[in-house]
This record gives structure tokens, sequence and C-alpha cells, in this order.
């Protein structure tokens, strides 16, 4: 199976600091802001992220979990139904300043359900799309990042594979491969 | 898994370990939907659920109707009370004649046990049995069962003790059957007349002392005594029934150990249960309820999933 390495851990780990460098730009103190990382992948890098604001600002922002499970538009469309994961938001959205956070930007349609599963936790202020992989030219919605670490151009043919140390892989690292044909 | 092995939940024998295991599991995400400031999902917006009840419910009837719309489905309610039922018409064309109207799921409740089985049979919708006679009762099997795992951790290994009317009570079958799956030991208590006369051959204990039932058990589903299904008088009266078999705040101080009280409702309070046991801390009765829409909305939504 062919694979291409699309980010190494040394670029990953890059990327998240510019990340920060660009959330305290744009956020300042962070005062009206939260971190959402959106299931099932979102939280990882979430994670990896708050920790490492703490790091360069000694700020501690908000942060919570959201899963778009019961509000995507492919139930009963799909042979088998997604597994819903855990929703963990202590807070109410109601006014804030929202980054939702994922690892890899595709058809656009689970940010599209995050954002319809956010409302039932208030009106936000305002949403910002963080990605560290945007597949360009793949979008069935017009859904954009506002933060990204890497475009790339993808096959409808191809995987993106992101591998986490913490889930058991030798490092982190992110892949393209081909899907295996039956 | 993320799938149900079934169509319909016509009863917890018909389903497996793994299914119940999904349904708590996506309990466990419609619970933390039901404590959210908007309590809704739009998950089943293009669906179109009948609640066929023939006979009269209270909180089952609710539970479902307010988990179908905390689901966004459309729901018709239908009850045989003031229906053409009376008139005559049989159970399969008065189904077929809601069916015509395109609905996709019949949650029903009625008194003749295998009635939905008949249905799940004959027609195209999932059939959620709502309770069929002294048969089954699957959705209330699952949120009491659901509702032991949340108060003490795990339902393995666990001694249930089910008390009162088990002769004619649907909760109990299923039960019997949602415990054992899952590793739970389970004990009937009961006046002798109240217990049917093969259900040792279930696999469960039988007791005729309700004291020494609390003392076995780590959690005590206490029954209704079903006076409308009783054709013949089971017992001398219902005082004397609850001097024998009632649960009281007393019987529990007797104990060594915190015992967990459960009820499916509607409780006859001074008969098989005291108010100072059913409003005490060791009752988890209203938790059970809460539980009740968590659980009908996974089932719902997860027989909604299945191709």
């Amino acid at each position: 199976m062919q694979k291409r390495i699309v980010l190494d851990q040394q670029q990953i780990d890059i990327i998240l600091k510019r990340f920060c460098h660009q959330l305290i730009e744009n956020h300042d103190t962070f005062e009206n802001t939260v971190l959402l990382g959106l299931q099932p992948r979102g939280p990882i890098v979430l994670d990896k992220l708050v920790k490492l604001l703490k790091e360069i600002s000694g700020i501690s922002v908000p942060f919570g979990y959201l899963d778009a499970t019961f509000h995507r538009d492919d139930f009963r469309r799909r042979d088998f139904p997604l597994q819903a994961n855990e929703t963990k938001i202590d807070f109410l959205l109601e006014g804030k300043k929202v980054i939702l956070v994922d690892d890899v930007l595709y058809k656009g349609r689970s940010v599209r359900a995050a954002m319809d599963a956010m409302i039932a936790f208030g009106r936000t202020q305002k949403v910002e799309l963080m990605v560290l992989v945007d597949r360009k030219y793949t979008r069935d919605y017009p859904i954009m990042p506002d933060y990204f670490g890497v475009k790339v151009n993808t096959l409808e043919s191809q995987y993106v594979v992101v591998e986490w140390a913490e889930k058991g892989f030798e490092k982190d690292a992110i892949w393209i491969t081909e899907k295996v044909k039956n | 898994m993320s799938q149900l092995s079934t169509r319909h939940l016509l009863g917890i024998k018909d389903i497996t370990t793994e299914d119940i295991q999904l349904i708590f599991e996506t309990a466990q995400n419609f619970k933390e939907v039901l404590n959210r400031p908007i309590k809704k999902v739009p998950s089943l917006r293009d669906i179109t659920i009948a609640n066929i009840f023939f006979e009269n419910s209270t909180r089952t009837r609710l539970s479902f109707e307010l988990a179908e719309k905390r689901l966004s489905a459309d729901v018709i309610n239908f009850s045989s009370a003031s229906s053409s039922v009376k008139k005559g018409e049989t159970l399969i064309d008065t189904v077929n004649n809601i069916l015509s109207m395109k609905v996709d799921m019949v949650v029903m409740r009625h008194s003749s046990p295998g009635s939905p089985h008949f249905l799940s049979k004959n027609i195209k919708a999932n059939i959620i049995n709502a309770g069929d006679g002294t048969h089954e009762h699957p959705t209330q099997a699952l949120l009491d069962a659901f509702s032991i795992r949340e108060k003490l951790g795990d339902v393995a290994g666990k001694k249930v003790a089910i008390i009162g009317d088990i002769l004619h009570s649907r909760v109990a079958l299923s039960n019997i059957f949602c415990l054992q799956k899952l590793g739970a030991e389970v004990m009937v208590c009961g006046p002798i007349t109240l217990l049917p006369k093969h259900i040792a051959s279930l696999g469960v204990k039988v007791e005729y002392d309700v004291q020494k039932a609390l003392e076995w058990c780590d959690v005590a589903n206490v029954l209704r005594i079903q006076l409308e299904r009783q054709q013949i008088k089971y017992f001398p009266s219902l005082r004397e029934y609850s001097l024998y078999f009632g649960v009281n705040k007393k019987m529990l101080d007797r104990l060594d150990k915190e015992i967990v009280i459960m009820h499916p409702g509607p409780i006859n309070r001074g008969v098989e249960l005291n108010s100072d046991v059913a409003d005490s801390e060791h009752s988890i009765i209203l938790n059970q309820v809460e539980n009740g829409v968590a659980i009908r909305m996974a089932v719902l939504y997860l027989l909604a999933g299945v191709k």
C-alpha cells in the first residue's frame, strides 16, 4: 500500500506552536474565548494545544469536547450508524468566541453538524475553525478553516491517517494512504 | 459494534448482551443531551413514530413521547379507549391503517402477550414493545439495569432481589433476562401464590421471606401488586400483604449494609413500599424515571439506524 508522509513529529510540533501564537495574537487574554475539540479525533489535538498554550502564555483557556453524531445529516444513509462519543462542556457558549479544533478537514459535514450541535449550548458570538490538515477541493459545504497546519491535494480514493504517540504509535505522524479496495 | 442485531425490540430475551451494552453507551450520551440547555437533537427528524397503547399507561407513554420529541421525530398517539378498536377492528387492521399514513416505527402496549411479535411478522415498521400483558417490558428492564449500573458502577456480580407480584409482572420477567445477561444474580420474593410455579427454572433464587431477601441482596426492586390483572384473590387483604411483604424503613435499619431500593412505578404507598423507604436516600426511583427517557432515546435512535 502506498503511503506518503504529510507531517512528521517535528512539523506537527512547529504547527501547534504556531497555532498557539496565532491564537494569542487574535484572542489576547482569552477572556471570552473557549476551545472545543470535535469528537472523535479533535480532543487529542485540543489537549496538546491547551497544554502548549499554558506553557507559552501561562493562560488556562476553558475547553471542552463536542460530539456531533446526533446532529449529522447522514444518519440512516450510512451502512452502519456512527457510535456517539462523550460531549463534555461544563460551560455555556452564549456570547462566547469558540475555536473548534479537529485533525483533518475533508467534506465539511462534521463541522456543519458541530455548528448545529453547538446551538444547544447557547448563541455563540463567533466560531473559528482550526485543523491540522485541510484537504483541498473536497468540500461539500462552504466551510474553510481559520487556522490550518497544512493544505494537501488528495483524491477521493485516499485516506489521511493521523497517528499519535498517545495512541500507541511510535511517533506523531500524518500520512496519506490509498483506500484498500475489497 | 455500533448497530443492534435486531430491527425490533420485542423483548430482552431476543437481544444480545452486546446490544444491551450498546444501548447503555448510547443512553449515556443521550443523558448528557438531556442536561443541555436545549435538550433536543435532530437525529430522527425524518421519522414518524406511532405510540399505540391498547392498555393504560402514564409513565411509559410520556417517557416514550418525550424521548421521541427530544429526537425530533414526528409523533402520533393512539389509545384504544377512544378508537375504532371498540367498534371491532382487528389489531392488524388498526396498525395497517396507521402505517398507511407512512409511519416508520411503532411503540406498542397491549394486554396480550406476544402481540408485538405477531405485528413484527406482519408489518414493515420497526416495533418496540412497551409492555405485552404479563410477558415482557424491555425498556423498563433496560432502564432498571442502567440505573443499577449508574448507582453501583456495574451490574455484573451484583445481587438483585425482585420483590412482590412476580406472577403478573412483565417487568419481573424482562428484568430477570436483562440482569442475567449482564452477569447479575437474581432472586424473586413474594407470597407463594404470586410466584410462577416453575420460576426457578429460569435460574433465579426463590425466597418467601422479605427480610431474608433484603439481607441477601445489593438491590431490591419492589414491584406493584397488580390488582387489575388478578381475577381471583391471591392473598387475604392488602393490609395483610403489606404486613408480610411490604418493605419499610425498620427492615432496612435491621440490615448491616446499605441496599438500593427501586420501583418501576406507580407505587402503592403503604402496600408494597412505605413512604419512609420510597422517599429515602436508598431509593433511586426518580433516577429510574430520568434514565427512562435516555434509554428510550437510545433504543429509538439505534433501531432507526438498523438497515
